[in-house]
């Protein structure tokens, strides 16, 4: 029959699809299938090239190599309004609505179709329909600036049913949510299921795959390692699959002595940027000569835990103490000045000064106290020789001193904060994620970095979603899960499949926390 | 084929010094086009002006009358930029300054001791200037409130608190009506160099010198360059933004305010209308020609003080506007902005395929 052989065609199909981005292989050789009223889970951790992926359907990239066809026909998707004519519409992470305007305006924003005197009576109407037909009910005249961001991602929904489209794609939709929010969105997402139109969720919590997926795909290092059926699988597969196994090298390093206790978090709570609590009673010991390694999926507290200990963000209850001085709530400096160096997350924008030289980069901590300055004055000559000195020592690679910092290679941004907070640091170090984006040669020497201050007898607190890199580098490894250390262990005789679970939030005794 | 602009990996030091004299020819140029408009024939316009401005000892000495108070406003204006504060308020800092300065030289000047009259008149009025700079300051850092506006608005109070003392109770009784205060007692005049030119170009001087020096042999300074540059960064160094930001600030409308006392002691002698002549606001352009530079400051203010006194000679000789000098300022900047460009980035002529590759890469 003609309808059976029209039906055989997947509703989306890319194959073969491949994209890099200097020096990252973002996709490699991806074939991806979506049918009609299927919900598709991409699964992945940071940097698997899950978004990537999604970014090429919806017309933000353009692939390298590879094919798209949606309903049969093969598709040159341009620009997101090339993927909007064909039905597909994306929900981003950064939700893409203009403050000051209301629902209404912001869902008919940009359409080809609007008339040039807008009916937005039809418009509203048509809106409170689709929200009482989805169950997600937002007023028209309420602007997006007054709310929640559960409903500002309602706004996104709504704009892609508002377009018709079919095919509803959803970066990490569930991060910005509460629980209550996110049950809302998998009842919205089951209903368009329901009425034949189909989605692909990215992710990287097992649980919602779960829950939200008929058929998952999991990707690592932008290839496809696995697709099951939602139904065939468990969390305890999707966390090995995800997190993967390659044996990595080892580093060497001296025997484990640890010392007396350099940092100590007791009950330690704090808010995040939008005021929900993002440490939860969170209770750490880290001792000289050791590394801890913090392991978990990003947003469950590393960045504040981070900022937390260096005083960037207050403690709102709990105690912290650093070589048992108590330091809540220090200022920044004054906890500089006690010894802690800081590897920030966020490189480009904090740790470093793009615009400046890296020779001021590197004497931003130490341009307080001798040799570089004297009383108020600051000598340029020896921030040079300081420099020179630097660059040498940490092997980095930059055509001057003089040169602006943000010229130069990712690896060799880090190394110059590398090299200036190892230099000024006294018994703490915090390193965020310190190896992310680098290539493996640089990886290495931070590495190594991190393991020669242990073996020196200070304390290191290493931040890390890479499981490899935490059970070659750390000595104790701490789970981070919703604000929770939920699991502290050695290192020696770690499983790493059970850090996976409990980075899921899955108790290892197969029992699902009740987050 | 096809070009593209290249970020460049250090500041180009020639471009620093080309783009303000190309600038200035270019606004030369537009001007010209301008005057031929008018039906004037710009070469004997502009040797009229520059004539007027530096054509004898007091052409010079009114050029460095209006470039004073320029050279100080710029410097101030210049520092509050460093830090990406945008203090339009110039003009309110050196008004509230002169109605300070105003107050000691007549009120206090019977019971201050002669030789502090002076001293105190000059940091009165420069604590007045600070003060009003404080408040969108404070605003800003404390609040987020935007200083554009809070410092533009201070402006015209500014203006209406000196007209209603000069016009009100400050009024001199014996000026048969007109509006104004009485004259200082000669101890509190700003002693002149020549002509009309007083010690205030004196105390600019040592003020540029001094802030270049602050900003670039100093820890403070190096604070306030990352603060400029990325406060989030100097913040995680534990440098305190909102204290630093406070107190260039302050500093800066304590420089503004030094433009007022000056204007007030030095020329006019008392307290009355045309105090400003938009000293404040041309002080952005003074800033932004030298680049937020202060050692290039003092020269630019020369230059645009010429261009204001020119003027008015070519109002005089030529029959044209004196807003002909005005113009020339606001065609000047124009340019100016434009080449900035230049000091950053470099044009990159680029083939197919780099044309591709950057494409992709800004994808």
């Amino acid at each position: 029959m003609m309808n059976e052989t029209a039906s055989e065609a997947s509703l989306v199909e890319m194959r073969g699809i491949c994209k890099s981005f200097p020096g990252v292989q973002a996709s490699d050789d991806i074939n991806l299938r979506l049918e009609r009223g299927e919900v598709l889970a991409l699964l992945g951790e940071n940097g698997a090239g899950k978004s990537t992926l999604m970014n090429i359907l919806c017309g933000l990239y353009r692939q390298d190599s590879g094919d798209v066809f949606v309903r049969g026909i093969k598709a040159d998707i341009r620009s997101p309004r090339d993927a909007a004519d064909l039905g597909i519409g994306m929900v981003h992470q950064n939700f893409m609505l203009v403050d000051t305007m209301t629902v209404a305006e912001n869902v008919v924003l940009g359409m080809p179709s609007l008339a040039f005197i807008p009916d937005m009576a039809a418009i509203r109407q048509s809106i409170l329909e689709l929200g009482e037909r989805y169950n997600m009910t937002v007023d028209p005249d309420a602007y997006i600036w007054q709310l929640s961001v559960g409903e500002q991602q309602r706004v996104e929904i709504l704009k892609q049913l508002y377009r018709k489209a079919e095919i509803l794609v959803l970066d990490e939709p569930t991060a910005v949510l509460t629980p209550q929010e996110s049950k809302e969105l998998n009842a919205v997402v089951k209903r368009m299921q329901a009425e034949g139109k189909s989605a692909v969720f990215i992710t990287h919590k097992m649980d919602e795959v779960i829950a939200f997926s008929d058929r998952v795909m999991v990707l690592r290092k932008g290839k496809v390692v696995a697709e099951k059926v939602t139904a065939d699988t468990d969390p305890k597969d999707l966390a090995r699959m995800m997190v993967g196994r390659e044996i990595l090298f080892r580093v060497e390093k001296a025997p484990f002595k640890p010392g007396a206790v350099v940092l100590e978090l007791k009950d330690v709570c704090a808010d995040d940027e939008r005021g929900l609590p993002a440490l939860r009673d969170l209770s750490l010991q880290l001792r000289t000569g050791e590394i801890l390694g913090i392991a978990g999926v990003a947003g469950n507290g590393q960045r504040e835990l981070s900022e937390v200990v260096t005083g960037l963000r207050p403690v709102k209850s709990g105690g912290i103490s650093i070589n048992c001085v108590d330091s809540t709530n220090k200022t920044p400096l004054q906890i500089i000045k006690s010894g802690v160096s800081h590897i920030p997350q966020d490189r480009i924008a904090v740790g470093a000064v793009g615009d400046m030289s890296v020779a001021n980069n590197l004497a931003m901590k130490d341009y307080r106290s001798a040799p570089i300055s004297k009383g108020i004055m600051l000598l340029p000559k020896r921030i040079l020789e300081f420099a020179r000195k630097m660059i040498g020592q940490f092997n980095i690679t930059t055509p001057s001193p003089e040169t602006r910092i943000k010229f130069l290679s990712g690896g060799n941004i880090q190394k110059t904060i590398l090299a200036r907070e190892i230099e000024s640091c006294g018994s703490l170090l915090i390193a965020v994620y310190p190896s992310r984006g680098l290539d493996i040669g640089a990886t290495e020497s931070v590495r190594k970095e991190l393991v020669a201050q242990r073996d020196t007898g200070k304390g290191v607190l290493l931040v890390s979603e890479d499981i490899d890199e935490l059970l070659s580098v750390a000595d104790t490894i701490a789970v981070l899960y919703d604000g929770r250390a939920v699991g502290v262990m050695p290192t020696e005789g770690a499983d790493p499949e059970e850090i996976g679970l409990l980075m899921a939030g899955v108790q290892p005794s197969g029992k699902e926390s009740n987050s | 084929m096809s070009f593209a602009f290249e970020k460049r990996k250090t500041v180009s030091k020639t471009a620093i010094v080309a783009v303000p004299i190309i600038s200035f020819i270019v606004s030369l140029v537009l001007t010209g086009i301008l005057l031929v408009a008018f039906g004037a024939d710009p070469f004997s316009t502009f040797a009229a002006m520059f004539k007027g401005a530096f054509g004898s000892g007091r052409a010079l000495t009114e050029t460095l009358v209006k470039a004073i108070p320029l050279m100080l406003t710029g410097l101030g204006v210049a520092l509050a930029f460093k830090l990406k504060f945008w203090n339009i308020g110039a003009e309110g800092q050196l008004t509230l300054a002169g109605v300070a300065a105003s107050w000691v030289a007549i009120y206090w000047s019977p019971w201050l001791p002669e030789p502090l009259l002076l001293p105190t008149l000059i940091l009165v009025g420069c604590a007045a200037g600070a003060l009003w700079a404080g408040v969108p300051a404070l605003l800003k850092t404390r609040l987020k409130v935007d200083e554009t506006l809070v410092t533009l608005m201070l402006n015209y109070v500014a203006i209406l608190i000196s007209q209603f003392l000069y016009y009100g109770p400050w009024r001199d009784p014996k000026g048969f009506g007109f509006p104004g205060t009485q004259m200082f007692p000669r101890e509190a005049w700003f002693p002149r160099i020549a002509g009309r030119a007083h010690i205030g170009l004196y105390l600019a001087l040592v003020a540029a010198a001094v802030l270049w020096f602050v900003l670039n042999r100093t820890r403070w300074g190096f604070e306030l360059k990352v603060i400029g540059n990325s406060p989030r960064a100097a913040r995680y160094q534990g440098i305190s933004v909102e204290r630093n930001i406070l107190l260039a600030v302050l500093l800066s409308g304590a420089l503004c305010g030094l433009a007022g006392v000056g204007e007030v002691a030095g020329i006019s002698r008392r307290l009355q209308q045309g105090l400003s002549l938009g000293y404040g606001y041309t002080a952005i352009i003074v800033a932004w020609m030298a680049q937020l530079n202060p050692i290039a400051i003092p020269f630019v203010a020369i230059l645009m003080g010429g261009l204001l006194v020119g003027g008015d000679q070519v109002q005089m000789v030529m029959g044209l506007p004196s807003s002909m000098g005005l113009l020339m300022q606001g065609m000047m900047l124009f340019p100016m902005l434009a080449g900035s460009l230049f000091t950053e980035y470099r044009i990159k002529k680029i083939t197919g395929t780099q044309a591709r590759e950057s494409a992709r890469g800004g994808a």
